[in-house]
Formats: C-alpha cells, structure tokens, sequence
C-alpha cells in the first residue's frame, strides 16, 4: 500500500497521495491511513495463522503422527489460536473498517482521538513483535486459552513472552473501542441522530462496549499469570490453595463476550450489505440495532458455559446454560430481519453479497451448534472434542471472516478508488464457501463421534473425515489467495471506482471515492433516516 | 455551519465552579471516616466488621466521585459511563462468587 | 484544516467547537477510568474468593501489615486528592501560581505515599513475608495458605503504586506545562483530566485499605 495509486491522469487530491513518504504514513493521523495500516499488519498476521492451519490439517490428513512431533503440534494449534483471535479477528473488522468507515458515516472528519488511535497501532504492532518473537524462538504450547496449572507450572513454552504480548495487544484494542465510543457520541454530523445512524455504527458501538468493559479483565487475568509463572507465587496454583477454575472465570469473563467482538462488526457489515443490494431499508432498523446491544450485554452473562466440565458448581452451570441459549434470540433477530429485508428486494448478487449471504447461512449453523454446547448434558459429551472446534470455526471464519471480506469488498472501490474483477472475485467468494464447508462440516461429525481436539494421532477409523477436511483446507487456503493476488492487482490496473458504485445510501458514498483527508468538504447536514431507497416505495405497493 | 448539533443539546456542564468550602467539607469527611473505619475494625462485630468496611469505603468513594470528580455537576452521559462500569463490576464478583458459593451444595467430595 | 482568526489554537482540526472537544475529553477519561475498574475489579475478584475460602489465613496474614503506616498514607492520599482537587479548581478560575503550588503538594504527598509504601515492602523483605522461596511466616495461622494473602497483598498495591508512579510523572510534565502557562480559565483539560485519574488512584486505594489492613484487628481474639 506504499505506492499510492493516482487515480488516472488527474491529479485530483485525496488521502492517498494528500501526503507523500513513508514517515507520512507511519506519523498519520488521519484515520483513514491507520486503517491501512491496520488492513497490512492484520493481513500478515492472518496468513501467518493460516500457515500455522495448513500444518496441523497436513499432519491430520494421515492417523499417525509422521509430520510433526506432539509437542510441535501443541504449539501449532496454539500459535494458531494466538495469531487469528488476538491479532487477526480482534482486531479485524473494527480496526480497518470501523477505522476507516465510522468518521465518514457520521459525517466526521476524523475519530475523536487521532493520536490515540495512531498509538493503538503502534501497541498492537508491539504485542505482535512480542508474539513473532515467541513463533521464533520456539514458541507455546498451553493452548490460546493458557490454563493454569498447565500454563503456569508445567509448560516449557514461552508463556510469559505470549502473555505480555496478547496483554498489551489488549490495550490496542481498548483505545480502539474507547475511541469508537467518544466518536459515536460526540461526533456525530448536525442531525445525524441515533436512530440514522447506519446499523455499521451500532454494531461497533455494541462492540466497543465489550472491548472497553472486557479486555481489561482478561489484561490482568495475564498479569497475574505471567507474576505466578515468573516469581512461583500462588494466585492460581492449587498449590497454595489457589483455585484454577477461578483462572478461568476471569479468562472466559472477556473471551466469552470476545467472540462477539469478532462476530458483532460482521452483522453491522452484513446489515448494510444486505440493505444495499436489495435496495430496500433493512426490515426492522431498531431491532437490528438494539439486538447488537443485546448480543453485547448478553454476551457477559453466559462465560460459565466454558465451564461445565471444570470443578464450577453445577447449580452455577444450570445458571448459565439458560443464559447461554438467551443468546440465541436477539442473533435469531438478526438472521430473521436480514432474511424478510431481501423478502421482495431487488437482489443483485455481487460479491460482497455472496459473502453476506454465505455469513447468514454459516452463522446460523454456527449458532444453532452453540445451542448443542449450551446445554448441560450435550456439553459433557462434546467437550473437548472437533464439535467444539467446528462450532467456533463456523461462528469465527464462517461468520466473522465472511462478513469482514463482505466488507473488504463493499467498501474496497471506497477506501482505494478502484474496482476489482467482479467475475475473480465472485469465483472465489464460491470457492472459499465450498471450501470452508468441506473443511469444517466434517469435523461436526468426527466431534461427534468422540474425535478429541488437540492432538496430533487419532484412530484410523477418523481418517475418511479428517482426509476431507485437508481437502477442504487446501481449497479453503487457495480460496484466500485468490482475493489477495486480485485486490493487489487492483490497486494498480482497476478500473477507477465512481463515488457510488453500488448506488448505496449512507455518507461514505456521497464523498469521492477515494475520499479526501477531511472526508467532506463541508460538514453534511443529515435530514432523514438511513438507508432511504427510492425502490423502497416501489417494493411496498408491490 | 458548525453548530446546532447534537452535542450543543446535551448541555455540558464542566465549568461548575465548586465552592472551597465543598472541597474542605469532604476532604474533613473522608479523613473522620478514615479513622472510623480504623477505629470500627477493634471492635467485635462478627460479620458485620466486613460489611461496616465495606459500606464507609463505598461512602467514601461515593464522596470522592461526586465531588473531586465533579460526577454530581455532570451530564447524564458521564453517569451512564460510570454506572455501565460499576455495573458490569458487579456482575463479575456477584455471578463468579455464585459459582463459589454453590459449590458445596452437591455434596461431591472434594469441593 | 482550515483554522481562521476566530478559532482557538488548542482546538484540534476535526472538532467544530471547543465544547465538543472538551466533551470528547471528559467522555473519553471517564471510559477509560471504566476500563481500569474492571482491571482492578479481577484483582478484587481473586481477593474475595480466597478471603472466602481461608478466612483464618488471610485474618492473621493482614495483622501482620502496619497499620499506623497504612492508615497515615490513607491520610495522605486524600489530602493529595484534595490538593489535586484544589489544582482542577484553580485551573477552572485561571489562577496560574497556584496551579503550581497545588500541583507540587500534590507531587510532594504522592512523593510521600509511594515512600511509606517502599518502607513497607521493604519491611516485608525483612520479615521474610514475601511469596515465594524464602517464604516464611511461623506466626501465620494456616501458613501453608497465607502466601495467597500476601501474593494478593503485592499484586494489588503493586499496580496501585505504579499507578501512582505514572501519576507522579505525569504531574511533573502538567507543572513543566503549566509554568509555561499553558493552562488558562479557558483551557486547562490536561489538568482536570489528569484530576480524574489522580482521584480514581485515591479510590482504588480507599477499598484496599480495610480490605488488606483491617481485615482482623479486634484485640484478644
């Protein structure tokens, strides 16, 4: 993204070439640049995590452990898990898009705390150095989820490095959400109310709510694991009397709530999608709206459901099973909504509705697995094993990645002022559908079955499942380097992108495409709801 | 066209000057109950002795809150903030601790 | 961008009004004192569950902290939120001189605390009441469970004093500004900003006093 594109022969000013130079860039406050920046680091991270995938589902493809040791695979699938939750997905959809997006949907020239906002990329940018250390020097081995004792007392990995890294990467994306927050109230364009805010906007602002009041939980839960594994004093050793299950109240308290930091900016974008090519109003704005809320507040209510099997009262679990299966009504609100608004719609398939679409049918197979996982008795059983990890892959790269390439997509001639080839990029949004799906249905079954996560050998009689989700995984990878090689490419040859290609409502789209460093011109004056389609009184007397 | 916004609405009211006199009031109050709280934990009121320390410091803070930090002057917004915080607080130490608390009830050896 | 005659120079380009960046300020110091309840509020979490589970350790292990060191830098710390208090005060009405004289009591008592803190840890070094391998408490009632007591002890005054510490910088850099007077009647937002975070230090401070030096104190029992 260094050489800026000029857009043709005119030399027409916007954010990309409104400053030149690589100090330019690495000293921006303008939040469109920093979602750049953002957009770079997250795309490395992610095809470092994919790498870390591409070798556990090679060792998987035979019964035998013949490519890696155990060992090494305990620390694949946990930098795996490390790399795409905390520096992949996290920050993903909101510190890109919601960067680059909430300031000129609102009608703002920028986020309200510039600097904050160019700080929380450098520290996101530290805690990864910390984490690329860790891949370097020989990695971790505990999981994503460091449980103690394992993590504090008995692991040979280097826990402590991964800890301050996913600690600090943490605060990045505080200051994200704090910075979301303060825009969305203080920000917001002359008559640019609450109830016209696009559902884009209030899905971020559900998310920052869990960003602001979890990750700061989950900061000094590493803490004191990184004092405990460092000094040997007792905070959760049981040792000392000290209490595991307690290690992981306070790690699920924000990882649970974490997932629909992942999930929630994917419904904004699917919600604007959606409205778009179908031209009409989403059905049911303030219920879209208030259920991202919903999602949020829930989302706090129910991290006990990780626990059924640890020594956690039962009566407690009874307790957040009912609250965990609460969840699945303003979710069902959502999927419902978006389904009735394309009801009568003037559907065009496009490519970032194909990914919306792929996000409503994957998400609700993710969801409704969640359900299984919810309940008390079904836990047990499933606990532990590939249903555990074919759920939250449905829920993680069905629904958060499909919704973030909805919107890489959607907003793409936006951010860059060009277009891309619609035929490649319709080719492999189906590509990557197949191929997601062979690749994790089948693990629905082997959990099923009684296939343990977490290790590297299983028995032979897994082997026909696990040989198709390899072949899924490979159609899967091919299916994500077909979008890098092509947006690439567009940078340079795409044909350049009007202001509004998709004749989409909403105030990103009435500035020039790319936009200019100050976003509008003259401050837009709002007078009426989102997503005003003019097909929408057409739709209703038909 | 830089006004009439939203945020000229939500009337924002951080120049209140507070009078000295209100500093100096809590500032005595916080140090009195300083030594009420030192004073109230010699004596023997059971289980009581944690609540009593737990309610002054909850007054105490109330004090500071309101007054050093302007909370009782400010709008609704910094309220809602405060109350989101302390309220999302709560439900980590009241919904852990009935995992705590219930632990026991199954009988299972061990726990 | 464009900034015209009528604009004050400490009004950033993306804000139309100087009420609304104030707005934005307080707003955005309030989510993040929010955020720093819920970080001590899981050091809180741990301290109720192990008070609850050894309730003998962890009353004898308090008895073994200083009360009158604790109870005097209680003192101090509200008479460094009352002076940090005066400081907002002053910046409100404009009156420079005395921004600074309160800005350095209030260094001058955090100073102080963090002093008193370093004795007691130091204290603690002696005694040997420090977790870990030299761990050694034949007073303790239920020793073997009292190293929890103390790791919560470190941990939670530990972050409380580097809270304290970053505070004691950030005053030096407010009085190096506020020399130069750059705080007037109209602008002083670092000031009170920094106001909220001092008091926010002061509350969290006022919990950790009765919960780790009162906890057992009755005489003879």
């Amino acid at each position: 993204m260094t050489a800026t594109p000029t857009i043709g022969t005119e030399t027409e000013k916007n954010y990309l070439n409104h400053q030149h130079g690589l100090k330019s860039w690495l000293l921006t406050e303008d939040h469109k640049r920093i979602a750049l920046l953002y957009l770079l680091s997250i795309t490395f991270f992610f095809f470092l995590g994919g790498l870390m995938a591409v070798l556990i589902r090679l060792e998987l493809a035979t019964p035998a452990g013949d490519l890696v040791e155990s060992n090494t695979y305990n620390k694949l699938f946990t930098m795996h898990g490390v790399l795409m939750i905390f520096f992949f997905l996290i920050p993903s959809i909101p510190a890109v898009l919601g960067n680059f997006l909430i300031p000129l949907m609102i009608g703002a020239k920028d986020l309200a705390f510039p600097k904050i906002n160019l700080l929380s990329w450098y520290i996101y940018i530290l805690g990864g150095i910390f984490t690329v250390y860790v891949l370097i020097v020989g990695g971790v081995d505990t999981g994503w989820t460091f449980y103690t004792p394992l993590s504090t007392s008995y692991s040979n990995g280097y826990v402590i490095a991964t800890g301050l890294g996913i600690f600090i990467a943490g605060f990045s994306s505080i200051l994200t959400g704090l910075n979301f927050i303060v825009t969305v109230h203080r920000m917001r364009a002359p008559g640019m109310t609450w109830f016209r805010l696009p559902l884009f906007v209030w899905a971020h602002y559900a998310t920052s709510l869990i960003q602001i009041l979890g990750t700061p939980v989950v900061a000094v839960t590493l803490f004191l694991l990184v004092l405990e594994r460092g000094f040997h004093i007792g905070f959760f050793d049981p040792a000392y009397g000290g209490d595991p299950v307690l290690y992981q109240h306070l790690f699920w308290f924000y990882s649970h709530p974490a997932v629909y930091i992942m999930i929630l900016p994917s419904m904004g974008v699917v919600s604007e999608v959606i409205s778009t090519f179908t031209q009409k109003k989403p059905f049911g704005y303030t219920f879209i709206a208030f259920s991202s809320v919903a999602i949020a507040v829930f989302g706090f209510l129910v991290w006990g459901h990780h626990l059924y099997v640890s020594s956690q009262s039962a009566y407690a679990g009874m307790v957040f099973s009912l609250l965990s299966y609460i969840v699945a009504i303003p979710s069902a609100i959502k999927v419902f909504n978006w389904t009735t608004t394309m009801y009568k719609g003037s559907v065009r398939m496009t490519t970032p509705m194909l990914y919306a679409l792929g996000f409503i049918g994957l998400f609700t197979i993710g969801g409704l697995t969640g359900l299984f996982l919810a309940s008390l008795g079904m836990d047990v059983h499933l606990t532990d094993t590939y249903f555990v990890v074919a759920h939250f892959h449905y829920v993680m790269v069905g629904g958060a990645v499909m919704g973030y390439l909805a919107g890489i997509h959607f907003w793409w001639p936006k951010m860059f002022g060009r277009m891309y080839p619609e035929s490649w990029s319709r080719l492999s949004a189906i590509i990557i559908f197949l191929g997601f799906n062979l690749t994790f249905f089948p693990q629905f079954l082997l959990g099923y079955m009684g296939m343990p996560r977490r290790y590297h050998v299983y028995p032979p009689e897994f082997q026909v499942f696990n040989v198709l989700s390899s072949a899924g995984a490979s159609v899967l990878g091919f299916g994500f380097v077909i979008p890098f090689v092509y947006l690439t490419w567009s940078l340079f040859y795409g044909e350049k992108a009007p202001a509004n290609p998709w004749g989409a409502t909403g105030l990103e789209w009435t500035t020039q495409s790319p936009p200019t460093y100050d976003n509008f011109a003259v401050t837009p004056v709002v007078t009426q709801e989102a997503y005003q389609y003019s097909t929408e009184e057409v739709a209703h007397v038909g | 066209m830089s006004n009439p916004s939203h945020q000229s609405v939500e009337t924002h009211d951080e120049h209140h000057v507070v009078p000295v006199s209100v500093y100096i009031g809590v500032f005595l109050a916080l140090i009195v109950l300083t030594v009420v709280t030192a004073w109230v934990a010699t004596v023997d009121l059971g289980a009581f002795n944690f609540a009593v320390a737990i309610g002054i410091a909850l007054f105490k803070a109330s004090l500071v809150i309101l007054y050093f930090m302007h909370v009782k002057y400010s709008d609704r917004l910094t309220k809602m903030v405060i109350g989101t915080g302390l309220f999302t607080l709560v439900l980590l130490l009241f919904i852990t601790m009935t995992d705590i608390w219930t632990r026991t009830w199954m009988g299972v050896p061990g726990r | 961008m464009a900034s015209t005659a009528a604009v004050p120079t400490f009004l950033k380009h993306h804000f139309e009004s100087a009420d609304q960046q104030k707005g934005a300020s307080g707003i955005g110091m309030w989510l993040f004192l929010v955020t720093e309840i819920m970080f001590f509020g899981g050091l809180f979490l741990a301290y109720f569950v192990y008070r609850q589970a050894y309730p003998a350790a962890f009353a004898s292990a308090s008895s073994k902290l200083n009360l009158p060191l604790g109870a005097a830098n209680t003192v101090v710390l509200i008479c460094s939120s009352l002076t940090m208090a005066m400081a907002v005060h002053s910046a409100a009405l404009g009156k420079q001189k005395l921004i600074i004289f309160y800005l350095i009591a209030t260094l001058f008592l955090g100073g102080a605390f963090l002093g008193v803190k370093a004795y007691e840890y130091h204290d603690k070094w002696e005694h040997h009441e420090i977790p870990g391998e030299n761990f050694d408490c034949e007073t303790c009632a239920d020793p073997g469970h009292a190293p929890l007591f103390f790791s919560l002890y470190f941990a939670m005054t530990g972050l409380h004093a580097m809270h304290m510490i970053i505070g004691v910088f950030i005053i030096f850099f407010l009085i190096q500004q506020a020399a130069k007077g750059a705080y007037t009647a109209k602008w002083s937002t670092p000031v009170e900003m920094f106001g909220l975070y001092w008091h926010f230090v002061d509350i969290v401070w006022i919990f950790l006093f009765p919960l780790l030096y009162l906890i057992d104190r009755v005489p003879g029992k």
